[in-house]
């Protein structure tokens, strides 16, 4: 149940997310999802791809410093609604959310999620029937 | 005006005359009085019999800023605690200031020299004088202080800060001239023309600016905006503060008041002296002093001397402007910076590489300080908040060191040229020349 996710630190120039990009696309690794977080010196990028190990073998040996880090997927109704039950479920178990991204789509929705803790977090969803979403099941969207 | 035309505008034979025998006196002096020259002209194999004339002073050892950190606070005083009336200190590169002591007749000799550049300035005993250098352990202040008083002038002592209350003085006072850091003489006439008192309710005439590097650009500004005629005035703490050199009306180079001061020009690697005219790093001798002296004093400064008779009639040998430095120390808002400081600390943090690049610029008057640096692969995280605490624990390690902040710049890895000899590591943006 467990997301492997990129983590990439860069510099706020001009073109340097697009040098991500290009390389992943040259390498035939697909972006699900990314989100930017940056302050007003760097940025960090964090991305769901089709295939994390590579795309870190393939970003380290171009000079970019590249973690993973786990995240989980959340699959939810896109309704009004779903986001606050889900979050209301972490808050009571007092699991912190350190980030997180959305993309919905026509009836669903995908959460990515970095909660302080990955185990109990996953256990407080599942527990309450809500849909995680598996590493290859999230790579086929 | 010529403060004192006989010692001013003496031949350059007769100069090296009371230079041979004020020399003679302070080698005495410091061989008696104080360990650590002693010792190590010792080692040197020289005496005080040794040295007969001004030219014998290249048989003498060097005296460093390292020195005078190594023996602080006292230990290279050449009188007695008795003796000493004033300390001065200027700030320091490793935690400890370099401190200077001064006796009564120290005192009365640097007054002498800031007389001297006052009298060139063109002011005397009915002027106003407003010192706006700071007071206190920085010689500015005091310094420029005493050469007022010395030539019957009457000083405003501001010290730096309160706009407001330095403009309403220096209108009501009648203000003649003002003694300050060039940048805070900017910050000053910005805050002059908001304050819409119209100029000619202002009696100001002389700019007395000093104590960090300003360029020709620098003063052109400073004379427009102020409606002044702009004059350097050339000094080090370790050698006494402000007045061992002045601009004459001229303005063809500094006049060291070379009596008091005897300057030599020596190549930095070698320590031999270069053929006069020549650039090389310039090296002080304190040729009266009793508190501290200093012998061959490398200054680092990067210049040349001109031994030609100036147009405004004084003989005192004059320096060029300031090159550079012969190590790379950074002068950063007044501090004395240098990179292996900052290499230092980046070694002692496992979170980052040791490579680093700094950037010095000059941004409305002020000094910006940034370092580029790069995390360890394995610190990089996914979080900026991890990543602002690095960067915030860093800025605050090179402050503790070096004494201001700096601005930490986080860069991507390998980003910083790596070579295999000098690395090129610091960009000074600043326009002095």
């Amino acid at each position: 149940m467990i997301v492997k996710q990129i983590s990439v630190f860069l510099e706020n120039k001009t073109g340097r997310l697009n040098d991500v990009a290009a390389l992943l696309g040259k390498s035939g690794i697909n972006m699900t999802a990314f989100s930017v977080a940056d302050n007003s010196d760097f940025g960090i990028l964090r991305a769901i791809v089709s295939d994390p190990e590579k795309a870190q073998e393939v970003l380290k040996s171009n000079k970019f410093a590249v973690s993973l880090t786990d995240v989980i997927c959340l699959h939810s109704p896109n309704t009004p609604g779903a986001l606050s039950s889900a979050l209301d479920i972490l808050a009571k178990e007092n699991i912190y959310i350190e980030y997180m991204y959305a993309f919905a789509e026509g009836v669903g929705a995908n959460i990515i999620i970095k909660p302080s803790n990955l185990q109990g977090c996953v256990e407080a969803l599942q527990k309450n029937k809500l849909e995680l979403i598996a590493a290859n099941d999230l790579y086929r969207f | 005006m010529i403060w004192n035309e006989s010692v001013e505008c003496m031949s350059r034979e007769e100069m090296r005359k009371v230079q041979s025998i004020r020399l003679k006196r302070v080698v005495e002096r410091v061989y008696h009085n104080c360990e650590p020259y002693r010792k190590r002209m010792q080692e040197a194999g020289v005496t005080p019999d040794d040295i007969q004339s001004i030219d014998d002073i290249v048989k003498l050892p060097f005296t460093s800023k390292k020195d005078l950190r190594d023996y602080y606070p006292f230990g290279l005083l050449s009188a007695p605690m008795s003796e000493i009336v004033r300390v001065h200190a200027s700030s320091g590169t490793t935690g400890k200031p370099i401190v200077v002591g001064y006796t009564r007749a120290d005192l009365a000799m640097w007054a002498e020299a800031g007389a001297r550049c006052l009298t060139a300035y063109g002011l005397g005993k009915n002027d106003v004088v407003q010192v706006s250098y700071g007071y206190g352990l920085f010689t500015g202040g005091l310094g420029a202080h005493a050469a007022v008083e010395n030539i019957g002038g009457t000083v405003i002592p501001m010290s730096s800060g309160n706009t407001e209350k330095q403009i309403m003085l220096m209108k009501d006072l009648g203000a003649k001239a003002l003694a300050a850091t060039p940048s805070y003489a900017l910050y000053l006439a910005e805050a002059l023309a908001n304050s819409g008192i119209p100029r000619d309710e202002f009696q100001l005439k002389v700019g007395i600016f000093g104590a960090e590097p300003w360029t020709e650009a620098m003063r052109k500004d400073l004379e427009a905006k102020l409606g002044i005629k702009a004059y350097d005035i050339y000094g080090l703490t370790e050698i006494s503060g402000p007045g061992v050199g002045f601009e004459c009306e001229c303005q063809n180079g500094t006049h060291l008041n070379e009596d008091l001061f005897y300057p030599e020009i020596i190549n930095p690697e070698t320590g031999e002296p270069v053929e006069p005219g020549k650039e090389g790093e310039l090296v002080f001798t304190t040729l009266t002093k009793e508190g501290m002296p200093l012998i061959r004093f490398r200054t680092r400064d990067l210049t040349k001397l001109i031994y030609e008779k100036c147009s405004c009639g004084r003989t005192l040998v004059r320096m060029g402007r300031i090159l550079g430095r012969s190590d790379d120390m950074l002068i950063i808002r007044g501090v004395n910076v240098f990179p292996s400081q900052v290499e230092a600390v980046l070694c002692e943090q496992e979170e980052f590489e040791p490579h680093f690049f700094i950037t010095v610029d000059r941004v409305n008057n002020t000094d910006t300080f940034e370092i580029q640096v790069e995390v360890k692969e394995a610190y990089y995280s996914d979080e900026i908040s991890k990543m602002l605490n690095l960067q915030k624990k860093l800025a605050h390690k090179i402050q503790s060191v070096v004494g201001i902040q700096p601005a930490i710049k986080l860069v991507e890895p390998r980003s910083i040229e790596r070579s295999q000899g000098k690395a090129k590591r610091v960009l000074d943006k600043r326009k002095f020349q």
